[in-house]
């Protein structure tokens, strides 16, 4: 998107300077009067673009970062007179005992996540992909817990994984297991927040894989059948790397959600037991709101960690897309 | 030609929409502030109260109380979560509203950042209610505010659960006792004690009687008395008196718990009286025990009216007027008789008991309770508060000991 806006307009306006610049006096009239009008027009097209840009993402952006690199207190929040500290908040965060824990969490939860949401997506996917009988309405029911809004599902899950009253607890008793404390007990919060986020996950994966395979044409299996290749063989050597970009961006976008998870475990555990459960979304949360005091500085500090963290994988997900071009 | 001249008309189109949107953008921002100067006949009203609908009895008293003023109420009702944040927003925009109605925690914060006017400059009169539930809303020897209402916790419990283990209720005076109880109650099958100990402002909300009533005080969370009242709760969870699950209860799942009609307590608030009485089996209430006898103090709850800091300062003297009208001894009756809260005039509270002697345990708890920022913790509070719900939760969960999880507790504090 960015990139096709871009090009147009900066060749006109580099064209404009070079021409001046190498001709001043005789050059100026004819080049001002003819690109000047494209060239009002590119900027006209641009204005509202660049301006919803600004307003919602540079200035939200930059007030965040202001915001961390200050030393905010409730008083200096509402006068607006908040001394510049430089990194001190990011020191804080940094050397606070939360810090080493949730950076932990966040990374487990994230892997854990990415990798059974993309594991069980595909097998689903190549699954669907037979179009057997009422495989759309069971791909539609699969889609279930992405329709759902966040609150209900989570709340759900809360309450299944209730430690005394929990259905879960209850099938486990029916088979012999004793009582698990899926949400308070600090060896197991994790495990169950990654739980549900997987089942909300599979959806996505689901739809976006199930939609790379249908452009994988048939007949490359045809052809792969024809010389002997068995179901497993087809998949490694013909779906799997087919499906290579579209893989990609999906895991992109699933990074870049699951690092961003919130409300699920903001309402299974608070992030808790005792830090437990504590990635940096809900760290930032805590901080900034999770108190009557709001500590807004370090908790902007936390939320730029985390938009650092996106646009490093944003980073690396461009560059391997573009050697795949390339190639 | 006529094609560029096309392009130029474009251009120019889309210009003028460019600079429009971006004027607009601009100019939303101002009017919000200059509209609510120019219309100086309204004044805004903001409440922890979104169950009220328009047309509900809280509405009509605000617009009652307007009429009197002569002036026009424009109310609106927040999430008591977002209000805090709402408010300092609006301050920092020069937006606050006329009259601001904030838990009572709140108020210290709010005053700390400067957005709330004292009673010196907003002449409210603060000399009828009880001095225990104004100091929540002290801070550095100036009154803020005056509260609404109060509420408080105690302890309810299921005279069917208590009669089938045998247990007189009469006997429970002291935590020795209670735990007897308890004891008893889970030898007979069924469950002790249910209370939310959840990792937010709400968990410290109920630890703090248990915790006031071992002697401990806010400012030494590493003291014995501390960890005698952390290990209380510990010890009722590992013998299985209290389930697991206080650890993510909030008050209201703990409600549940209790209305389920298995429990034989329930640490709970005031406002679940109207949830009691539909719960369908017989109550009972008693203050919270202290360690060694006596009732212990149970924190506070309930709301303060406030008076915002306004730039025409003109406007507190209308402000003063609805707040006067809507805490006089009538109308507070009726507010907190519709919030279920304890009123926070001894006056009225005669009056409440008159009417339902049931509100009397209710009325003793709350003249026994302690503000949570009073003894001049104001905003040191809220640090101490997020330590000792970090403590009880760890202390719960199994992670840290009661004593290891309240001496980090104290030494994060600093």
């Amino acid at each position: 998107m960015n990139r096709t806006t871009r090009a147009p307009v900066a060749l006109p306006v580099r064209d404009g300077n070079g021409a001046a610049v190498a001709a001043p006096f005789p050059a100026r009239t004819t080049t001002r009067r003819r690109p000047a009008s494209p060239q009002w027009a590119a900027w006209a097209f641009l204005a509202p673009v660049t301006l919803y840009l600004v307003l919602f993402y540079a200035y939200p952006l930059y007030r965040n970062l202001d915001l961390s690199l200050r030393n905010y207190t409730v008083r200096s929040f509402v006068q607006g007179d908040a001394p510049f500290t430089g990194l001190a908040n990011y020191r804080r965060v940094f050397e606070d005992p939360t810090f080493a824990p949730a950076l932990l969490h966040t990374v487990v939860f994230t892997g854990v996540c990415l990798v059974f949401q993309y594991a069980i997506g595909l097998a689903l996917a190549v699954f669907f992909n037979q179009n057997f009988r009422l495989s759309a309405t069971l791909r539609a029911l699969f889609l279930v817990p992405w329709l759902l809004p966040l609150i209900v599902s989570a709340s759900t899950w809360s309450w299944m994984l209730n430690s005394d009253s929990g259905i879960v607890n209850a099938v486990l008793h029916a088979v012999g297991i004793g009582p698990v404390n899926w949400l308070t007990s600090p060896s197991w919060s994790l495990t169950s927040v990654i739980i549900a986020n997987i089942w909300i996950g599979v959806p996505f994966n689901l739809v976006v894989l199930y939609s790379g395979l249908q452009s994988i044409p048939t007949s490359l299996y045809e052809a792969a059948a024809l010389d002997g290749a068995n179901a497993w063989r087809r998949f490694w050597s013909i779906t799997f790397p087919l499906l290579r970009p579209v893989s990609a961006i999906t895991l992109l976008l699933g990074l870049v959600y699951t690092l961003k998870v919130f409300d699920i475990i903001w309402i299974m555990t608070k992030g808790g037991p005792a830090d437990s459960s504590t990635t940096f979304a809900t760290w930032s949360y805590q901080l900034g709101f999770g108190n009557l005091l709001p500590a807004f500085g370090p908790g902007a500090a936390v939320g730029n960690l985390l938009v650092v963290a996106a646009l490093v994988f944003g980073l690396i997900y461009l560059k391997v897309q573009r050697k795949q071009a390339l190639s | 030609m006529n094609r560029s001249a096309r392009r130029r008309l474009t251009a120019a189109v889309l210009t003028v929409v460019a600079v429009t949107t971006g004027a607009t953008a601009c100019s939303s921002g101002a009017s919000g502030t200059s509209t609510k100067a120019a219309d100086s006949g309204t004044y805004t009203v903001w409440d922890p109260y979104p169950q009220f609908a328009k047309g509900s009895a809280w509405t009509n008293l605000l617009d009652k109380c307007g009429t009197e003023a002569g002036v026009k109420i424009k109310r609106t009702g927040f999430d008591t979560s977002d209000l805090t944040n709402k408010s300092l927003l609006a301050a920092q925009q020069g937006n606050s509203a006329d009259v601001l109605i904030v838990d009572n925690p709140v108020v210290s914060t709010l005053a700390e950042a400067g957005v709330l006017t004292t009673t010196d400059d907003n002449k409210l009169d603060t000399s009828k209610v009880d001095p225990n539930l104004l100091a929540a809303g002290q801070s550095g020897g100036k009154t803020y505010g005056t509260p609404i209402g109060a509420n408080t916790l105690a302890l309810y419990y299921n005279k069917a659960v208590l009669k089938k283990a045998g247990v007189d209720i009469a006997s429970v005076k002291d935590w020795k006792s209670l735990t007897a109880a308890l004891e008893k109650v889970k030898k007979a099958g069924k469950k002790g004690i249910t209370f939310s100990a959840i990792g937010t402002e709400e968990g410290s909300f109920q630890f703090l009687p248990w915790y006031w009533g071992s002697g401990a005080q806010l400012t030494a969370l590493d003291s014995g008395q501390a960890v005698s009242a952390l290990s209380l709760w510990k010890n009722w969870l590992d013998k299985g008196y209290a389930p697991n699950s206080v650890i993510n209860n909030t008050q209201t799942t703990s409600w549940q718990e209790f209305a389920s009609g298995d429990y034989a307590f329930a640490e709970n608030g005031t406002w679940q009286l109207a949830n009691a009485d539909k719960a369908g089996f017989d109550y009972g209430v008693i203050p919270v025990p202290a360690a060694t006898g006596g009732s212990a103090a149970a924190p506070t709850g309930g709301e303060f009216v406030t008076l915002p800091v306004q730039d025409d300062t003109g406007r507190y003297a209308t402000s003063q007027k609805l707040v006067s009208c809507l805490t006089n001894s009538q109308n507070l009756l009726d507010t907190d008789t519709t919030l279920s809260y304890v009123a926070p005039t001894s006056e009225v509270q005669d009056k409440q008991v008159a009417a339902n002697a049931e509100l009397k345990p209710w009325v003793d708890a709350v003249k026994a309770a302690k503000g949570r920022t009073s003894d001049d913790l104001g905003t040191k509070y809220p640090k101490i508060s997020e330590q000792l719900w970090k403590a009880v939760q760890s202390a719960l969960s199994g992670s840290q000991s009661p004593k290891d999880a309240l001496t980090a507790a104290q030494s994060a504090v600093k």
